[in-house]
């Protein structure tokens, strides 16, 4: 991770991509999120969802586990080029989270984030607060999910 | 047929959606999977930040409220899913062995303008934790089926 003070408004990751395999969702389902239009092909299709798809949760959980491997990829590197890591400190939420098509059985979903806004915090000394919106793409370029995550970084001092 | 459809939601209702516990089993596991991160993963590297302990996941609280909302309180609705969630807030960390109650609050109910057979409920969701504070709270504004017999003479059909 970055230092606070190195993050600017506007600055874009490509997190990578994942496909959504049925078995997958219907793992996922099982266990958080047990709907029939999550959990069989046959209830699915008489659903207004037409088609197995993926719960709303599995697709920012899979977006957490691709973010904490982006951070750990450059984190790696800051260290082999001998630079300073700075820590992410815990998240106090997130808004806005809309999911804008179903994520259907053998969906690849590629995830980005750009950074909103930036706030110094008087409260807490040595963190800053980053708001981040969030996006999932499908394979046919449409916009699957979005949110706007926010969370403690530290700071340079 | 379910019991609770649209019509049955009125805004100050407030329901019991059960009680669990959160064991270091299922952190562990669900943070394995989804966010690899040490505050989730391992006692003694937890203790080093922010948190000073093992704490589950706000994502994996989020799967934990809404497998208990599926189990004790959707189960009997005619429940279609939700386009989004508006606002969570992580309160407070959830750590192992902790007993959490899940409680629902319905905010206002609005009819669909394009759906005859279907409205939504905002509800605000809450996680509370063993001192009987919030641990999460979560405004989502799920849709839910008509009983259709009621809702067509309302609209003219």
């Amino acid at each position: 991770m970055k230092y606070f003070e190195d993050i600017r408004v506007g600055e874009t990751s490509d997190l990578g991509r994942h496909t959504f395999t049925a078995e997958d969702i219907k793992s996922f389902a099982a266990r958080f999120d047990p709907q029939p239009f999550h959990l069989d092909e046959a209830a699915a299709a008489r659903s207004h969802f037409g088609a197995l798809c993926a719960s709303g949760w599995h697709t920012v959980c899979v977006w957490m586990r691709l973010l904490i491997h982006y951070r750990r990829r450059e984190d790696e590197e800051r260290r082999a080029r001998g630079e300073p890591v700075a820590q992410l400190g815990p998240s106090p939420g997130f808004r806005d989270l809309k999911w804008l098509k179903p994520v259907y059985a053998g969906d690849t979903v590629s995830y980005g984030s750009e950074v909103l806004e930036m706030r110094p915090l008087n409260s807490r000394p040595g963190w800053g607060m980053i708001f981040v919106r969030n996006v999932g793409v499908n394979q046919h370029g449409e916009p699957v999910m979005s949110f706007i995550s926010s969370a403690f970084v530290e700071r340079r001092s | 047929m379910p019991r609770l459809h649209w019509e049955d939601f009125e805004p100050g209702q407030v329901t019991d959606c059960g009680a669990r516990v959160v064991t270091r089993e299922e952190i562990v596991a669900f943070a394995a999977e989804y966010d690899p991160q040490p505050m989730h993963l391992d006692e003694q590297a937890a203790r080093a930040t922010l948190l000073g302990g093992l704490v589950a996941s706000g994502w994996h609280s989020c799967c934990i409220l809404m497998r208990m909302l599926t189990d004790n309180f959707l189960v009997d609705a005619s429940f279609m899913g939700a386009p989004g969630v508006e606002e969570v807030r992580w309160l407070a960390p959830v750590r192992p062995g902790e007993r959490i109650t899940a409680r629902a609050t319905v905010l206002e109910t609005r009819a669909s303008r394009s759906r005859p057979d279907m409205g939504f409920v905002k509800f605000r969701f809450e996680l509370i934790g063993p001192s009987d504070q919030p641990v999460m709270s979560l405004v989502v504004s799920p849709m839910f089926g008509r009983r259709t017999a009621t809702a067509s003479p309302e609209l003219g059909a």
